[in-house]
């Protein structure tokens, strides 16, 4: 009987590992055209309701809807008041053109 | 060419014993090394997949909104700018918007209080967002009460729910019609919170934007453009905290694997010196290290990013939810679509295998260089 060698443990693994990094993006592939369709009528809900901004940081007006706070809002409370929401750390003030 | 294959074969054979004998420091490192590869790949598919949902849902947002500022902070706008702005050439039509935050004791969650252009819910009924539904267990038919601007209570019978699939937009969303909506807040007939403008030719959305400035000074002009451009840079990586926690964990890796790599333990070196006095090449003896270092990374490049895409795609990043919740009540409950980018793939395969290796090759080069005697004593 014949012994497996080190190697073919790990070229094995690394093999099934390449194929999984191959299969995440070909399943990825077919979940986005399988969310096609929400993905339209969450866009025909923003366009009929004229939405502007996504519903991830509802703590703060300006976290809830940054596109339309002005570069001000976070630190609005009194003159050289610091920004106090969390979520203002993660998302960056609109850019300005 | 099998010559050359077996002996690649007979190097990593080599080279997976040699780890092995180091069984906890090979261990160690890789769990690191996966780790950060696991945190800087779900941070990239976490972003790039809400950047490009952001880019599609997002495309039929207001083509032109014109806030008015008072002090620098928005106030809102008469109904006598809307007239103005009908008169300029090129517009095709302007429309006052209604929506605002209200503030709901009972969940002491915000919701977003918005009057719909079309098919407004009648007055004294409400259509909520999956979000609402959920902080206040309520279901269609349930009636929910707000105190109004004069402490009156102002009732609204649930009409419907908005699809939990559209969470990420409308999670929030309090619809009702504008008779409740004036009511509440005592907002006058001839106030809106913004204005929606379409323009007739695309192309000239911008001129359309400057004329509105020019004939109405207190106002401020929000195009699509801007909007878009606001969610190209969440969560991107060189901003804020992401950057911050991010630049720390790395840094600290690159130590650790600079450390580990560059600095040959003795053991190491007596064991390049041997390979040497037996009849190895210079060449041997790189081409099985840097194979050492390849294992390695690649294993914990293959391990971080799978580990990354279950967590962002299959699990909700639920590592990001507390970060991203804040301190807000409501929060989303969503699901991404998986739009990776291979070439970000590639690039995060670049920035995390490559310098590990490198770092492995120069180190041993030197050591193998040296007399094998000279190496073991």
């Amino acid at each position: 009987m014949s012994t497996r060698r080190a190697s073919d443990w790990v070229l094995g693994g690394l093999v099934l590992g390449v194929a999984a990094l191959v299969a995440t993006l070909v399943v990825s592939s077919s979940w986005v055209a399988t969310d096609r369709p929400a993905a339209k009528r969450r866009a025909e809900l923003v366009a009929r309701l004229g939405l502007t901004d996504l519903a991830l940081f509802t703590e703060a007006r300006y976290t809830r809807h940054p596109s339309q706070a002005d570069r001000h809002a976070a630190f609005q409370d009194h003159p050289f008041a610091f920004e106090h929401f969390p979520s203002g750390s993660v998302l960056p003030p609109r850019r300005m053109p | 060419m099998s010559n050359w294959f077996g002996r690649q074969r007979a190097l990593m054979d080599f080279a997976v014993s040699s780890l092995a004998r180091r069984k906890g420091k090979t261990l160690g490192l890789l769990a690191v090394y996966t780790v950060v590869v696991f945190v800087l790949a779900s941070a990239m598919l976490f972003s790039h997949a809400l950047r490009r949902e952001a880019a599609l849902v997002l495309a039929g947002t207001p083509e032109v909104l014109v806030q008015r500022l008072v002090a620098g902070r928005h106030d809102l706008i008469p109904a006598s700018h809307l007239q103005a702005i009908r008169a300029i050439r090129g517009v095709k039509s302007a429309e006052g918007r209604l929506w605002g935050y209200l503030f709901d004791p009972a969940a002491a969650a915000n919701y977003t209080l918005m009057v719909p252009a079309d098919d407004a819910p009648a007055p004294g009924q409400a259509v909520i967002g999956s979000g609402v539904a959920q902080v206040r267990e309520a279901a269609i038919g349930d009636i929910m009460s707000f105190r109004a601007h004069d402490g009156q209570l102002v009732s609204f019978t649930i009409a419907g729910i908005v699809d939990p699939q559209s969470a990420l937009v409308a999670a929030d969303l309090f619809l009702v019609s504008e008779t409740d909506y004036r009511r509440l807040f005592g907002i006058a007939a001839d106030r809106f919170t913004d204005i929606v403008v379409t323009v007739r030719n695309p192309r000239e959305v911008r001129t359309v934007a400057e004329k509105i400035d020019a004939a109405l000074p207190d106002t401020r002009i929000i195009l699509r453009d801007e909007i878009k451009r606001t969610y190209e840079s969440v969560f991107d990586w060189r901003e804020g905290m992401v950057l911050l926690l991010l630049a720390g964990a790395v840094l600290a890796f690159f130590i650790f694997a600079w450390e580990k790599a560059s600095g040959l333990s003795a053991e190491e070196k007596r064991e390049i010196g041997i390979l040497k006095a037996v009849g190895w090449e210079t060449g041997d003896v790189i081409a099985l290290k840097s194979l050492e270092g390849v294992l390695v990374s690649l294993t914990a490049f293959l391990l971080g990013y799978l580990a990354a895409w279950l967590h962002v795609f299959q699990w909700g990043a639920p590592l990001f939810e507390p970060v991203l919740k804040g301190w807000s009540v409501l929060y989303p409950d969503f699901r991404l679509a998986p739009h990776v980018d291979e070439l970000q793939v590639a690039t995060l395969f670049f920035f995390t295998v490559f310098p590990y290796t490198l770092a492995n090759v120069v180190p041993i080069w030197r050591a193998a260089t040296i007399d094998p005697d000279q190496v073991m004593r």
